[in-house]
């Protein structure tokens, strides 16, 4: 502002009489075009997935903690000197006792029903043992596997399922579409509780029994994703321009949807791992659990949970086990999702 | 309400319908298909065995069988138990239950939403400070980890450690007895609400019309309650329906855990020793109040905001 302007008025005069010119401005040493450095290395999409997805710390942790527990259960009933279904009554449920830990007042081997005395003086069962006597560490290391493994199943074959159902919804439309969502919506009003029982009723329990279960349940959140994301795919460009081109509908859901939407089911299939592993041990609590001796996360809760005021540690392990891996299972799908498509983040 | 409203209104309430029936006919089938006669006595002449269909009904055509079956539900009459209770009319058995293990889902939802929309709206008003990491730690946690094993956790801390409460029901004092296995039900209702509440409330806390509000100068408190609160709360209406699913489901193992006098714990009970007619009884019960709940919250988010009945509409 320049001097000698000190009221309202003078300011307005001052402005009246101003006018811009050419020597107001300067042109400052700036490069007029933006140079782009030619070495800028391309990144592929996977690429970009994986940084975002180290970033997160979570994750991270999440898929380092699934990682060791499928080491665990796979290693831990191999090296171990017990068995999972070896009965032996003169060890029955006694406490959770690791060599080196005693100092803890945890794993000490105090509070069992059996004492770790005479004969048993040197043995160790880390996680105790059940009350007939079987080794709890391979016990529910084992089951950590089948239940892994129910769930991991149930997960490939829904993925299956509900990619064929969704993109044949989706991409042909019409009257196939319509009569495909009716009837997806009559079977999603059945409540899950309904078809497991009555699904009791019909099978024998068994590893085969519950990981049907799991996909008759499952299968139908898949097809609704594929669904969704064919339709969005359906209207883009190069869709078109493929139809233009002469492909047909095979080669266009299978070459060309399929891998856009790839990233979706990733996520979705993430996302109902820890909820197949959740419908396992509800199943092992409602009677339809993995037969005795065979030992399943949900049926190891199932057993424990009988004695839980005298041997609390029979059902503990077990739930922390769970409750870990389904954390873990969740933290990794989080960041998975917000790795694939950071714009879908806090949803 | 317009034309449309209405229409979509009909299409869910004939959907549910359909599903009820479809329900009712698969139960009804499952009885129908499973192995042997309540009359298979070998001192029975085929003349007197068929006087007995008859008196029953048994002779008639399975779908005569079927509506009568459907008459009979309707009026509340679901057969005799097999095996829990002999010739106990199931409709006596399940009724004293309802009560309970509605009263317990209910106060679980209602004790989770309210905490689970305060610690969302906290959370979103104190972004990236204490309340808003202890919310999405509470949150991941109560989203991934199982009612029942919080209800088994629960049970040896305050049961068996600290001999507070008891571990099992007891009809004397069902007040402390619900305690632990509300507080279970409720975690992973707080969890989800909480997590949808936060992000909802941050996305309203930025749009344009929070912004013309500020820029109005109103003041912060006047801002929130009434402008932002308002408007984060009815999509939390949406979560609610899968929320009730989840307590359905959870219910039972946590009745069975507690070993409260539920629905939940009569269907594993009747599941373990196959009584057939309280299994169907209470199936039909859970879909029935399944079915009802979604329609309800279809129906009432439809008229709150129409552009859900218009995504669906085009499904």
């Amino acid at each position: 502002m320049p001097k000698g302007i000190s009221s309202q008025k003078q300011l307005d005069e001052f402005l009246e009489g101003y006018h811009i010119l050419d020597q107001d401005y300067e042109l400052i040493d700036i490069p007029t075009r933006l140079e782009q450095e030619a070495a800028v290395p391309g990144t592929t999409f996977m690429h970009d997935v994986w940084v975002r997805f180290k970033s997160n710390k979570g994750a991270l942790i999440g898929g380092v903690i699934i990682l060791v527990f499928i080491l665990l259960s796979f290693l831990c009933p191999m090296f171990s000197h017990y068995t999972f279904d070896a009965v032996n009554t003169a060890e029955q449920s006694m406490a959770p006792r690791i060599p080196g830990l005693e100092w803890l007042g945890w794993f000490n081997g105090q509070g069992g029903i059996r004492a770790y005395e005479g004969a048993y003086a040197n043995t160790f069962h880390y996680f105790g043992t059940d009350v007939l006597g079987r080794d709890l560490w391979v016990r529910c290391w084992e089951g950590c596997r089948i239940s892994l493994f129910v769930a991991g199943t149930a997960v490939l074959v829904n993925v299956f399922i509900g990619i064929l159902y969704g993109m044949i919804s989706g991409y042909f439309g019409g009257v196939v579409d319509s009569i495909m969502q009716r009837f997806q919506e009559i079977v999603n009003s059945i409540p899950t509780l309904v078809i497991l029982t009555l699904l009791l009723l019909i099978m024998k329990p068994g590893l085969y029994t519950i990981i049907v279960a799991l996909i008759l349940t499952e299968w139908i959140g898949m097809a609704r994703v594929t669904r969704a994301q064919v339709l969005k795919i359906k209207e883009e460009e190069f869709i078109l321009a493929s139809r233009t081109l002469g492909a047909s509908g095979f080669f266009i859901i299978f070459k060309k949807v399929l891998p856009n939407i790839f990233g979706q089911i990733i996520i979705m299939a993430m996302f109902s791992i820890p909820n197949a592993i959740f419908y396992e041990a509800f199943l092992a609590m409602v009677g339809l659990g993995i037969p005795a001796p065979q030992a399943s996360l949900g049926s190891l809760i199932n057993d424990g949970f009988k004695t839980i005021l005298v041997t609390p540690f029979q059902v503990f392990i077990p739930v922390v086990i769970l409750g870990i891996l389904m954390l873990s299972f969740n933290l990794l799908a989080d960041g998975l999702r917000d790795a694939f498509d950071p714009k879908m983040k806090e949803m | 309400m317009d034309k449309s409203t209405i229409r979509y209104i009909v299409r869910r309430l004939l959907i549910s319908i359909v599903t009820l029936l479809v329900i009712v006919f698969v139960l009804f089938m499952m009885l129908k298909l499973m192995p042997g006669t309540p009359f298979n006595d070998e001192k029975l002449t085929e003349a007197q065995k068929a006087q007995i269909y008859a008196a029953y009904g048994l002779d008639k055509p399975v779908f005569t069988q079927f509506l009568t079956y459907v008459a009979n539900m309707l009026k509340g009459d679901f057969g005799i138990s097999y095996a829990i209770k002999r010739n106990m009319p199931v409709s006596a058995l399940v009724t004293p239950r309802i009560g309970i293990s509605f009263g317990l889902g209910i106060g679980a939802c209602i004790i989770g939403t309210i905490l689970g929309l305060v610690l969302g709206i906290v959370a979103a008003l104190n972004r990236n400070h204490f309340w808003d990491t202890f919310a999405t730690i509470l949150s991941v946690i109560g989203v991934s980890i199982p009612s029942f094993v919080f209800c088994l956790l629960l049970l040896l801390l305050f049961g068996v450690k600290i001999p507070v409460l008891p571990v099992l029901y007891n009809a004397a004092r069902p007040v402390q007895s619900a305690i632990i296995p509300m507080i279970a039900m409720s975690l992973g209702v707080v969890a989800n609400v909480a997590r949808f509440t936060r992000s909802e409330m941050i996305e309203v806390l930025g749009s344009e019309y929070i912004q013309l509000a500020q820029a109005k100068g109103i003041s912060r408190r006047r801002l929130i309650w009434v402008h932002a609160i308002r408007n984060c709360l009815i999509p939390v209406i949406t979560v609610l329906g899968p929320i009730i699913v989840g307590l359905m489901t959870g219910s039972m193992v946590i009745e069975k855990i507690c070993a409260i006098p539920g629905l939940g714990s009569l269907l594993v009970k009747a599941i373990e020793v196959r009584d057939y007619n309280v299994i169907l009884a209470i199936s039909f019960l859970y879909s029935a109040l399944y079915i009802v709940v979604m329609l309800v919250i279809d129906v009432l988010y439809g008229i709150i905001d129409p552009r859900i009945r218009l995504g669906k509409g085009d499904a």
